[in-house]
C-alpha cells in the first residue's frame, strides 16, 4: 500500500526558516551539488516546508565543505551557512521527535558536566551498596565481579533500560519518517543506505579526501575518528551479545579468558572507541567556529565524554581485575555504561538514527522520477 | 628582491604564481582584497570550457580544437586574436592535470546545467573552492601572500618593470605578472564608458556588478597611461540580465533569471523588445544584459504563469505573483492598458505546436513584432509572475594587449619582464561576446604562461648579475 506524499502546512520555526533562506539561495546557486547527498535532494524541490528542512537537516553530516566552498558565506551579505543553519535544525528535530515528548528537553540538558554527573553519581550509588556489605576493596577469586554484583541483578537492571532506549529511539525515528513518506523502500535503496551509513561516504567530500574541520584543507580525521568510535561502540555490543549467548545458550559463566571471542571483541572494541572518542574530542575542539552549532557542543561532549568513559574503565576494569581494586573499578565502570544507556536516547547517539532514515529516505527518493524539469 | 612578484588575487593571479614558483622563482603575491574577499571574480565562477578528442573524466563525448574555435568565433563576431584563442584552447585541453595536482578538484556537470557536460568541467564547490585549493598549494610551496595590498602605480623604465607601489610601500622584483581584473566596480569608469543616452540617462548608473567590489581597474588604467598598448572597447563586458534585487556586488550565479525563454519580456512602457525564444537560455543568456542595458531606465521584466514552473532554475527572490495579467501589471506598476495590449497580442500570437522546453521546439508566433521563435505559449495560467531585471555585468573586455609569452606591450614593443593574465588581457581573446566557462581558459591558460614567462626573465636576469 503506497501512502500519498502529504506534506503537512506546519508553519517554519526560526530555525527551520533560516534553513528554507539558505537553500533558497544554494538551489539557485548549485555550486555545491557534488559534496554530498543533501545538494542533489534539494534540487529535486523548489520550496522548503518544514518536513522536508527536518529531512534535509539530518541528511546533512555537518561535513562543513559547502561552508569553505561558499561564495555567498559571510561577509557576504547573503551569510550563508548550511553547515550550521543544517545543525540547528537537527538539534530541533532531535527534541521535537523525542518519545516521550516531556523528554525531549532533555536535550538541551545533557551537556559535559550532567553526562559525567550522572555517570559518577550512579557509581557512587553501586560503590555505597557495596561499601555497605564491606566488600570495596577486595581481591575477588579468578576476577568473578558476579561476586560483587549477582548476574541477574546486573540483566535486571541493564535490561530494561536498553529496551526502553530501543523503543523511545524507533518511536522518535517514527515520527521523524512519517514528516515525508517518500514511498517504499527497496532491497537496493536499503542496501544503498546501509552502505552509505556504515562508510560514511558523505564525510569523503565528494571526491574522497575526506571533509573540512578547522580550515578548508580537506581531512579525512573525523570520518576514521568516527570509525573507530563507531565501529568500537559495536564491537563492545557485539562482545555483550555473545558473552549472553554463551549465559544463556552454552551455560559458560563470566569472567572469560582473554583469548575468548567477547573479550577478544570487547578489548578490540574498547581500545577503538577510546582512539575515537579521543580522536572526535580533538576535532570538536579544533572545529572552525562558523561550523555547526556551537549550543550542541556541551551535547557532543558529554556524549564523548561517556563513550570514553565506559570504554575506558572497561579496560581498566580489565587489568585490575585480579586486585582488591576490582570492586572499586566495576562500580565506576557500571555507573558510566548505565549513564550512556539512560542518555542515549536524549543525546548525540540521536543522530545515527534520524542520520540513517534520512539517508534511506534519500536513497528511496533518488531512485523516483524527478519531477521538475530546470535543464538550462 | 623577490624574483616574481604577482599582482593580483584571482585564478590567473594564482596560476601564475604556481608556474613561477615551480619554475623555481621566489614569488610574492599583492591580493589587494582582505583575506575573506581574496580571489576577485573567481569565487563566483563554476567551470572551465575544454577542448578534448575524446570522453575524459567529467567531460563527455568529443570538442575539438576546431569547434570550440567556431564557438569563439561566432560569440566574438571576429573581434579576437585567432594565435592566442588557439593557444588558449589547445591549453584548454592540458591544464586539468596540473590543475589537479594544486588540489582542484572536478564534478560531473551540474544538474541544470547538462548541455554543457560536453564543453565544460566543472569544478567541484565551484571557484572558491578552486582558489582555496589554489592558495594552499600555493602557501604549502612558499608562495608569499600579502592581502590588503592594492597596487595604485608601478615604476617602469623604459618598459621593463622595476617596482610596484601600494601607497607608501614598494615592492621591486625581477620580474612582475598584471593579474589585477578589470574595472566593472570602478562606478566612473563605467558611466564614462557607457556615456549618456538619448533619454538623458547614464545607463551604467543602473548596472549591477556580478562579481568582486575590489575590480576598480586602478592598475589598467595606470598601465594605459603609462604607455602600455591597450586593446578592446570599454563597453564590452560580460554583461547578462539579473534580477533587478541583486545585490550591487558579488550577487554572483545565483541571481540570474532563467525563465526569459518561457515568457515574455517587457520594458518599462510594457513593451515587448526582443525575440525571447531565439535560442536556448544559455547561448542567448550573454546577450539580455545589453538588451536591458538599452531599455528606458536600464530595466525590464520577465513575465511567465505556472505552465513555466518547474522548468527553470529556481530564482533566488520571489517573483511578484498576481492571479490575473492585469494585476501583475497593477503590481510591477506597469501602464495596465499598455501592458494588456502587449500580452493579449502576444497571446493571440501564438501559433499551436508541441511544447519541448528542452529542444529548439515549434511553438513560435506569427504576426507579432518582435516575433518569439520558440517555446511560445500562450500566457493564460494563472498564478503569473513577474521578475524585474537590471543589466549585470561580470568582467569587462578592455585590456592590455599582448602576444603568445603574455608581455605587456608598449608601442609594439613586448616588455622584458612585465606580463598580463586574466580579465587584464581577456579582451585579446574574446573582444565581445561570451560563451560558458571561456574566462576560466583564458586566465588559466594565460596566467601559466605569465607565471612561466616571469619566472623565466627573473632568472634569466639572476645568471647576468
Amino acid at each position: 500500500m503506497s501512502e500519498a506524499r502529504v506534506i503537512p502546512i506546519v508553519p517554519l520555526g526560526a530555525a527551520q526558516a533560516e534553513v528554507e533562506r539558505v537553500l533558497t539561495i544554494c538551489n539557485a546557486c548549485r555550486y555545491c551539488e557534488g559534496f554530498c547527498a543533501v545538494f542533489p535532494a534539494m534540487t529535486r524541490r523548489l520550496s522548503f516546508p518544514a518536513a522536508d528542512v527536518d529531512y534535509l537537516a539530518n541528511l546533512c553530516h555537518n561535513c562543513g565543505a559547502c561552508l569553505h566552498a561558499c561564495q555567498y558565506a559571510a561577509p557576504h551579505e547573503f551569510a550563508v551557512n548550511v553547515p550550521q543553519a543544517m545543525a540547528r535544525v537537527r538539534g530541533e528535530t532531535y527534541a521535537d521527535h523525542a518519545w516521550p515528548a516531556a523528554l525531549g528537553a532533555l536535550y538541551k540538558r545533557n551537556g559535559l558536566v550532567l553526562s559525567l554527573a550522572l555517570a559518577a553519581g550512579l557509581a557512587l550509588f553501586l560503590l555505597l551498596a557495596v561499601a555497605r556489605q564491606g566488600s570495596l576493596w577486595q581481591a575477588v577469586e579468578g576476577g568473578n565481579f558476579y561476586a560483587v554484583f549477582p548476574h541477574g541483578l546486573m540483566v535486571s537492571l541493564f535490561a530494561p533500560v536498553f529496551l526502553f532506549v530501543v523503543f523511545a529511539l524507533a518511536m522518535a525515528v517514527r515520527r521523524f519518517w512519517r514528516g515525508i513518506s517518500p514511498g517504499a523502500a527497496s532491497a537496493e535503496a536499503v542496501g544503498e543506505a546501509a552502505h552509505d551509513a556504515l562508510r560514511l561516504r558523505y564525510l569523503d567530500g565528494g571526491h574522497g579526501e575526506g571533509c573540512n574541520e578547522a580550515d578548508d584543507r580537506y581531512t579525512l580525521a573525523r570520518r576514521r575518528f568516527h570509525h573507530f568510535t563507531f565501529y568500537g561502540f559495536m564491537l563492545c555490543f557485539a562482545a555483550t551479545c555473545m558473552a549472553t549467548l554463551y549465559h544463556y545458550l552454552l551455560g559458560w559463566q563470566a569472567p572469560y579468558g582473554v583469548t575468548s571471542i567477547p573479550k577478544l571483541l570487547g578489548i578490540s572494541g574498547g581500545v577503538s572507541l577510546v582512539i575515537g572518542t579521543l580522536g572526535l574530542w580533538r576535532l570538536n575542539v579544533k572545529r572552525h567556529p562558523a561550523q555547526g552549532d556551537a549550543a550542541q557542543r556541551p551535547m557532543d561532549r558529554g556524549f564523548i565524554a561517556l563513550l570514553f568513559l565506559t570504554a575506558a574503565s572497561g579496560l581498566v576494569l580489565m587489568l585490575l581485575r585480579g586486585t582488591p581494586a576490582l570492586p572499586l573499578a566495576l562500580c565506576v565502570h557500571l555507573g558510566a555504561v548505565m549513564a550512556l544507556f539512560l542518555t542515549l536516547p536524549y543525546g548525540k547517539f540521536a543522530h545515527g538514527v534520524f542520520r540513517v532514515a534520512a539517508l534511506l529516505k534519500w536513497a528511496i527518493e533518488k531512485r523516483q522520477p524527478n519531477t521538475l524539469g530546470v535543464g538550462e | 628582491m623577490v624574483d616574481v612578484l604577482v599582482i593580483g588575487g584571482g585564478n590567473a593571479a594564482l596560476c601564475a604564481a604556481l608556474m613561477a614558483r615551480e619554475a623555481g622563482a621566489s614569488v610574492l603575491m599583492l591580493e589587494s582584497a582582505p583575506r575573506e574577499w581574496r580571489g576577485g571574480n573567481s569565487p563566483h565562477v563554476r567551470n572551465l570550457r575544454c577542448m578534448h578528442d575524446a570522453p575524459q573524466d567529467v567531460l563527455v563525448d568529443a570538442y575539438p580544437e576546431e569547434e570550440f574555435w567556431q564557438d569563439l568565433l561566432k560569440v566574438t563576431g571576429g573581434k579576437t586574436d585567432e594565435r592566442l584563442a588557439r593557444l588558449v584552447i589547445r591549453a584548454s585541453s592540458t591544464c586539468r592535470d596540473w590543475m589537479r595536482s594544486h588540489g582542484v578538484r572536478f564534478q560531473p556537470s551540474l544538474s541544470g546545467a547538462l548541455h554543457t557536460a560536453r564543453t565544460n568541467a566543472f569544478f567541484m564547490g565551484g571557484g572558491k573552492a578552486l582558489v582555496n585549493a589554489y592558495y594552499r598549494s600555493a602557501e604549502a610551496l612558499g608562495v608569499k601572500v600579502r592581502y590588503e595590498t592594492p597596487v595604485d602605480r608601478i615604476e617602469l623604465q623604459e618598459g621593463r618593470f622595476v617596482a610596484a607601489h601600494s601607497g607608501e610601500r614598494r615592492f621591486a622584483a625581477k620580474a612582475c605578472v598584471l593579474a589585477a581584473g578589470g574595472f566593472e566596480s570602478n562606478r566612473e569608469w563605467l558611466r564614462e564608458a557607457w556615456g549618456r543616452n538619448e533619454r538623458g540617462e547614464w545607463p551604467a548608473d543602473n548596472f549591477l556588478i556580478r562579481g568582486s567590489r575590489f575590480n576598480r581597474g586602478v592598475l589598467l588604467k595606470h598601465l594605459i597611461d603609462s604607455g602600455a598598448d591597450a586593446i578592446g572597447d570599454p563597453t564590452q563586458a560580460h554583461m547578462v540580465a539579473i534580477d533587478a534585487r541583486a545585490p550591487l556586488y558579488d550577487g554572483g550565479i545565483c541571481t540570474r533569471i532563467d525563465c526569459v525563454s518561457l515568457g515574455v519580456v517587457v520594458n518599462r512602457e510594457a513593451k515587448r523588445f526582443y525575440d525571447e525564444g531565439e535560442d536556448f537560455w544559455p547561448k542567448r543568456y550573454a546577450i539580455w544584459g545589453r538588451l536591458v542595458a538599452q531599455q528606458p531606465g536600464q530595466i525590464a521584466w520577465s513575465i511567465i504563469d505556472a505552465k513555466a514552473v518547474g522548468r527553470f532554475m529556481p530564482p533566488v527572490f520571489p517573483g511578484t505573483q498576481a492571479d490575473s495579467l492585469a494585476e501583475l501589471a497593477h503590481k510591477l506598476g506597469l501602464d495596465e492598458a499598455t501592458f494588456m495590449h502587449t500580452l493579449d497580442r502576444y497571446n493571440a500570437a501564438c501559433r499551436p505546436g508541441h511544447f519541448d522546453h528542452t529542444v529548439l521546439d515549434d511553438c513560435a508566433t506569427s504576426g507579432v513584432a518582435p516575433a518569439k521563435t520558440h517555446w511560445a505559449l500562450p500566457l493564460t495560467t494563472p498564478p503569473f509572475f513577474g521578475y524585474a531585471l537590471k543589466p549585470g555585468v561580470t568582467f569587462t573586455y578592455l585590456g592590455l594587449k599582448t602576444d603568445e609569452h603574455a608581455a605587456v606591450h608598449f608601442n609594439g614593443v613586448p616588455s622584458d619582464n612585465l606580463f598580463v593574465a586574466g580579465e587584464m588581457m581577456a579582451g585579446n581573446v574574446l573582444g565581445q561576446g561570451y560563451t560558458a566557462g571561456v574566462g576560466m581558459s583564458i586566465g588559466t591558460a594565460f596566467g601559466r604562461i605569465a607565471g612561466t614567462s616571469a619566472a623565466r626573465a627573473a632568472l634569466r636576469e639572476g645568471q647576468h648579475v
